[in-house]
């Protein structure tokens, strides 16, 4: 027996009404959380900014200015002049485009690994949780395999074993470190749907399995999983930087990103300090931002809510 | 019950704790703690690695080279400060006419730290035992001795060919007369390599010196590398502690030339350029190799010595014509030289002191063409070149080093980064390829030659022209690309020059080369060279900042 | 129990076989390798096929494998191609100094971030607990190598309280005996020494402390708050107990319980956070081998490093079943 449309259409009314009560609940709680208030105004900046970069910079990441190289030199780098607010770069660049630039690429390194890692978690999470038995076994020795590793030694791993440093394999390797986080919890958060009333209901009415998983089961255990992505939107970003710092990350210089320049602004230390201060601070704000947000998400989900 | 059997654990502790007080005890020397009869005190210098063992021959890197100066002489070396020649364990040292029978004669009342003489036997020992050296482990480790005389009496390794050495005698305790085989403009400058440093043949074969063994993937070296080097020089070896990465050399009272002043000089292993600066900054060393071009202003201004050492190496953007063909065009390669804009380069890249480099020579050596002129930086003609030989849209794989700073190339990334954009102006298009120097970039440009450009350099060991140009271009190699056939004429060119023994022919011969390299070759465009420096404290004087990285340690008064 | 000790650690064989014939191999596909670290800029085709040959590093793979299995069956991890060292000495000289600085930023957190977390839930919403909040947000968030290099700079280089990097002092001549650089000097009664020691220890365990401190904070409170909601609290209050005796004896024990977890689990990730404060502090470590070996292509010690980490973790879990066991009679071993 197929489902008919109008069955279909009945669940996703439910599915969305419960869903609704759910969210507005949460809404209503994380909007009279000043924390919440704090990491969703910096997260939507650094949003804004990073979705926007390319307009707001006043020019390119690997462009170079003679009047910023006019007198630089490796012990002199020129700060703010008629221009160029923040000054040049090591190279004669701008530094303030650069670190506006480098927010897309913040984002994007840290969105990417973060979405890769949920993808790989949920396909395994989902597997392990809806089906039990063997493949939870065999799925969860892995995870735990992977959580026992230090989240940044793991990633350390991942990128030391590839060939050539790059955008890419700074992306897998933070984005192997969420998935046994993912899993984990889906799996958790899976199996205590196993036995509500809607799943048994919708498996008696001879629902294909598969179907209920994805439909019953999946749309409402995903909560803590995005709550939890957004925390490690935060750990995605300081591990990248963190790559970089031991030189396992992205090596292109004509682009910028936050842990690149923090990285390569070591040897200028002394010579003009602002060149790391800024992508430093610029990384902890943004991580501040998204632990923020993730744990107030985190509080105004959890039912028992910690008042 | 409970208290009981607290109190029993701690009964346990503390038993356990004296147990183990008495079974330590303090192993001081009494006679540090700057002592009473102490003269001038401690020197401690950071290095940037550890060296990796203490026999000169088995030596390839500076950290490795560093100590070893300071226990070891060699039979002729360079006067402090520059490349030229002056005695040292040999006070004459004269060739036959056709430069292939070198006489030393060698200075009288030498020892050795174990106390045995130095003499003309001594000198034959060392050399018989490097051209002996019995296994592949260590014939691949004697690498500058295998640079010099070409072959060992038998060849381990299918990378050396026939000795340049042939024998030695000693009529006299004060002379000693190498046989070569064939002459070579190396000589007499590459009797001065610390390689080739003179080793007491009593502890050579007590602590059984040749006995390098390849173990796994690596090798181990013999108790004589590791902890029982014996030389003539003016410090002693006193132990290399590898927990704490510090090698601690005593002076040498015995010591045949003027005596140093300081009791002990410490070699502190920091590997991490910050670290160093902010131990001195501290004042827990006394100075250090290679500060950050970008630190020499402040460490200046913060009271600090910087020395720096005159221009020696040459930093090239090499060019690989086997994969793009539009790369044999000889218009595209001046194309590419035009485009870069290196005056710049040297200027907001390099360190004061660097110089533009006209050719593959620095100017001190012999062969240098003084009437070349740089190459102009002239984006418009390297425009025209390029549409000219038909490459306007010409894309290159531009392969360049991370992890790693050079002498000759402080930053590679900022360097790489400054010419892809002069590149990139005169319409070529660049692909970056990064590697790290260990993780793959030597392989993949020395070794697979994939590259299209690339960036790499050369310190010299010795003032020869052929050192860097025959080690750069005198044969075929994957690096530039050159083939045997078409670049024929280059070869033949390099290694006449090189075989003209007279050093008045050679040099004029090496010029030549030089300026048809420029002109009619150009395999490679040579950018810079910049001048490495050490930094110390103020109260410290008597280091001469050598071209060959070759700083002695012997003159070192603390004020 | 003998039994399934034994299956066990029978079981752990195949797992550590297959690991290291993946790392084995792995390695070695990738480009560059101990021949062109050694050679440098000296490096020629002709040089670098010849060290491989002579190091045996151009047979196939499986050969290599055979060879290393035979001599890890004897218990020869080989030699480092860095330093021409024993592998395992290394690690043997390099341990303490990872497992000193370790314990230290672990005592640091657990003795000021359990106070810290009790005094921030007592006084909930105060000053207190909200710049306590703050500030374990914002201390999770600070780069490690970026926190350790302002450290140095403001304490060792401005003001001169710490010294810059390293262990010990040199000019100290201090006597080693374990390894402990602290515990030596007391043990051989060079005062100076252990001094000394923990002067050097400070600024990097500081560093290495952040995160778990934030961590042990913020479970500290949680769980105290927890705790002071439950009805046995109330029960105990609404007794009469005296405030003290009510913190003291039900609160804090209690609360302590899910902290303690939290603090094995800080362990581990201590472990990680000593490669960055490791190379920002020179401290001559595990972490520092790791990172060396990496960027050399030592082989050999990368492949100890990671055999001999897997061999722990697997021990570990298997100290962890039986532990269970012995706690919880009903967990049954099968």
């Amino acid at each position: 027996m197929t489902t008919t449309w109008a069955q279909r259409r009945k669940e996703r009314i439910d599915d969305l009404a419960g869903g609704r009560s759910l969210t507005s609940e949460a809404m209503r709680r994380l909007r009279r959380d000043p924390v919440a208030i704090v990491g969703a105004v910096i997260v939507g900046l650094f949003v804004v900014i990073a979705v926007f970069a390319p307009l707001l910079a006043p020019h390119g990441a690997a462009e170079s200015f003679p009047e910023l190289q006019a007198d630089l030199r490796p012990g002199n780098i020129p700060g703010a002049q008629e221009g160029f607010p923040l000054g040049g770069d090591q190279l004669g660049r701008d530094f303030l485009s650069r670190m506006i630039l480098a927010s897309q690429q913040t984002l994007l390194v840290g969105v990417l690994a973060t979405l890769i890692g949920l993808a790989i978690g949920i396909v395994i999470g989902t597997l392990a949780g809806a089906f039990g038995g063997w493949i939870d076994t065999v799925l969860m020795r892995v995870t735990d395999v992977l959580l026992a590793i230090p989240s940044l030694l793991l990633a350390i791993s991942v990128a030391a074993l590839a060939a050539s440093p790059s955008q890419t394999t700074v992306i897998i390797a933070v984005a192997i470190v969420g998935v046994p986080i993912f899993a984990r919890l889906l799996r958790g958060s899976m199996l205590s749907q196993r036995n509500s009333d809607h799943v048994v209901a919708a498996t008696a009415l001879g629902v294909k399995r598969p179907a209920v998983v994805l439909r019953h089961m999946l749309p409402n255990a995903i909560g803590p999983v995005i709550v939890q992505a957004t925390l490690t939107l935060a750990t995605a970003i300081l591990d990248a930087a963190a790559l970089s710092f031991l030189g396992l990350g992205d090596a292109d210089p004509g682009r910028a990103e936050w842990g690149l320049m923090l990285a390569q602004a070591q040897t200028y230390l002394d010579v003009r300090p602002a060149l790391a201060f800024y992508p430093a601070f610029a990384i902890i704000v943004v991580a501040l931002g998204f632990t923020l947000l993730g744990e107030s998400l985190r509080e105004a989900l959890d039912p028992k809510g910690r008042r | 019950m409970r208290s009981a059997r607290r109190l029993s654990a701690v009964t346990a502790a503390a038993a356990l704790a004296v147990t183990l007080a008495a079974c330590a005890t303090s192993e001081r020397s009494d006679e540090g703690e700057g002592g009473a009869g102490a003269t001038g005190g401690t020197f401690v210098f950071g290095a940037a690695g550890a060296p990796d063992n203490f026999d000169p021959v088995f030596a390839t890197d500076g950290e490795t080279f560093r100590p070893a100066r300071q226990m070891y002489d060699t039979l002729v070396t360079y006067k402090p400060g520059t490349a030229d020649l002056e005695p040292a364990l040999a006070t004459e040292w004269t060739p036959n006419a056709d430069f292939t029978e070198w006489t030393f004669t060698l200075r009288e009342g030498v020892k050795f730290h174990d106390g045995t003489d130095f003499n003309a036997e001594a000198v034959c020992f060392n050399f018989n035992r490097w051209v002996n050296l019995p296994n592949a482990a260590a014939q691949t480790q004697a690498q500058y001795y295998s640079d010099v005389f070409e072959g060992f009496a038998s060849n381990q390794t299918d990378t050396t060919g026939a000795p340049v050495y042939n024998s030695c005698t000693a009529p006299d305790p004060t002379t000693a007369v190498i046989k070569l085989n064939k002459a070579k403009g190396a000589f007499p400058s590459a009797f001065g390599l610390t390689s080739l440093s003179m080793s007491s043949p009593a502890a050579l074969q007590q602590y059984d010196a040749d006995n390098v063994q390849q173990s796994g993937e690596a090798f181990t070296y013999p108790a004589y590398a590791t902890d029982h080097p014996t030389g003539t020089g003016p410090f002693k070896f006193e132990s290399y502690d590898r927990t704490a990465n510090v090698v601690t050399l005593a002076r040498n009272d015995e010591y045949w030339g003027t005596k140093p002043t300081i009791d002990k000089l410490i070699f502190k292993v920091i590997p991490d350029e910050n670290a160093r600066k902010q131990e001195l900054q501290a004042g827990t060393i006394d100075g250090y190799d290679l500060p950050s071009p970008a630190d020499w202003e402040t460490l200046k201004n913060d009271g600090f010595q910087v020395l720096v050492r005159p221009v020696f190496n040459i930093l090239y953007l090499g060019i690989n014509q086997k994969n793009n063909p539009a790369l044999q065009d000889l218009r595209v390669r001046q194309a590419i030289a035009y485009a870069t804009d290196r005056e710049s380069l040297v200027r907001t890249q390099l360190p004061e002191g660097a110089v533009v480099a006209t050719q593959f020579l620095p100017e001190t050596v012999d062969g240098y063409a003084a009437d070349i002129q740089a190459l102009p930086y002239d984006p418009e003609r390297a425009k025209a070149l390029l549409a000219e030989a038909g490459h306007s849209n010409l894309t290159v794989n531009f392969y360049y080093p991370t992890e790693v700073t050079r002498p000759y190339m402080p930053n590679p990334t900022n360097i790489f980064t400054a010419l892809q954009e002069n590149l990139r102006q005169v319409g070529i298009t660049v692909n970056a390829v990064p590697q790290p120097w260990n993780g793959g970039y030597l392989d993949s440009v020395s070794n697979n030659g994939v590259q299209d450009l690339h960036l790499l350099g050369w310190t010299g060991d010795y003032n020869d022209a052929g050192n860097f140009i025959q080690t750069f271009f005198g044969r075929p190699k994957a690096e530039f690309g050159l083939s045997p056939d078409r670049d024929q004429a280059l070869f033949s060119e390099i290694s006449a020059a090189d075989s003209t023994v007279d050093p008045a022919a050679h040099a004029a011969a090496y010029e030549q080369v030089n300026r048809d390299l420029m002109t009619k070759y150009l395999p490679a465009i040579p950018l810079s060279s910049s001048p490495p420096a050490l930094v110390v404290r103020d109260n410290i004087s008597g280091i001469v900042p050598s071209p060959l990285t070759d700083e002695r340690f012997l003159n070192v008064v603390k004020g | 129990m003998l039994r399934f000790v034994l299956r066990r650690l029978l079981q752990v064989i195949p797992t550590l076989l297959l690991l290291s014939l993946l790392v084995f191999a792995w390695l070695r596909s990738l480009p560059g390798g101990p021949a062109s670290a050694f050679l440098g800029d000296r490096a020629t085709p002709e040089r670098i096929a010849e060290l491989n040959r002579v190091l045996g590093l151009d047979q196939p793979v499986l050969v290599q494998y055979g060879r290393f299995l035979g001599r890890v069956l004897t218990g020869d991890f080989g030699v480092s191609t860095i330093t021409g060292q024993p592998v395992l000495t290394e690690i043997g000289r390099a341990l303490p100094a990872t497992v000193e600085l370790s314990v230290a930023a672990l005592l640091i957190a657990v003795l000021l971030g359990i106070p810290l977390g009790y005094l921030a839930a007592s006084k909930r919403g105060g000053p207190l607990d909200i710049s306590t909040i703050i500030g374990t947000l914002v201390g999770v968030a600070v780069p490690v190598f970026f926190l350790g290099y302002l450290l140095k700079a403001f304490f060792a280089v401005e003001l001169g309280w710490f010294p810059p990097s390293g262990r010990q002092a040199i000019a100290l001549d201090a006597t080693d005996v374990t390894g402990f650089a602290v515990l030596d000097g007391l043990l051989t009664r060079e005062w100076d020494a252990s001094w000394d020691a923990i002067l050097h220890l400070t600024l990097p365990a500081i560093t290495l402390a952040t995160i778990p401190l934030a961590v042990i904070v913020r479970i500290t409170r949680a769980s105290v708050l927890d705790v002071m909601g439950s009805d046995f609290v109330r029960t105990a209050n609404s007794k009469g107990l005296a405030p003290g005796t009510v913190r003291g004896r039900h609160v804090l024990r209690n609360a302590l319980l899910p902290v303690s977890t939290v603090i094995g689990l800080q362990v581990g990730l201590l472990l990680a956070g000593a490669v960055l404060t490791e190379k920002v502090f020179v401290w001559g470590g595990l972490g520092t081998l790791l990172a060396d070996a990496i960027t050399l292509k030592d082989y050999p010690r990368l492949q100890a490093l990671l055999l001999l980490g897997a061999l722990v973790y697997v021990l570990v879990n298997l100290l962890v079943d039986l532990s269970y066991a012995i706690i919880d009679p009903r967990v049954r071993l099968t």
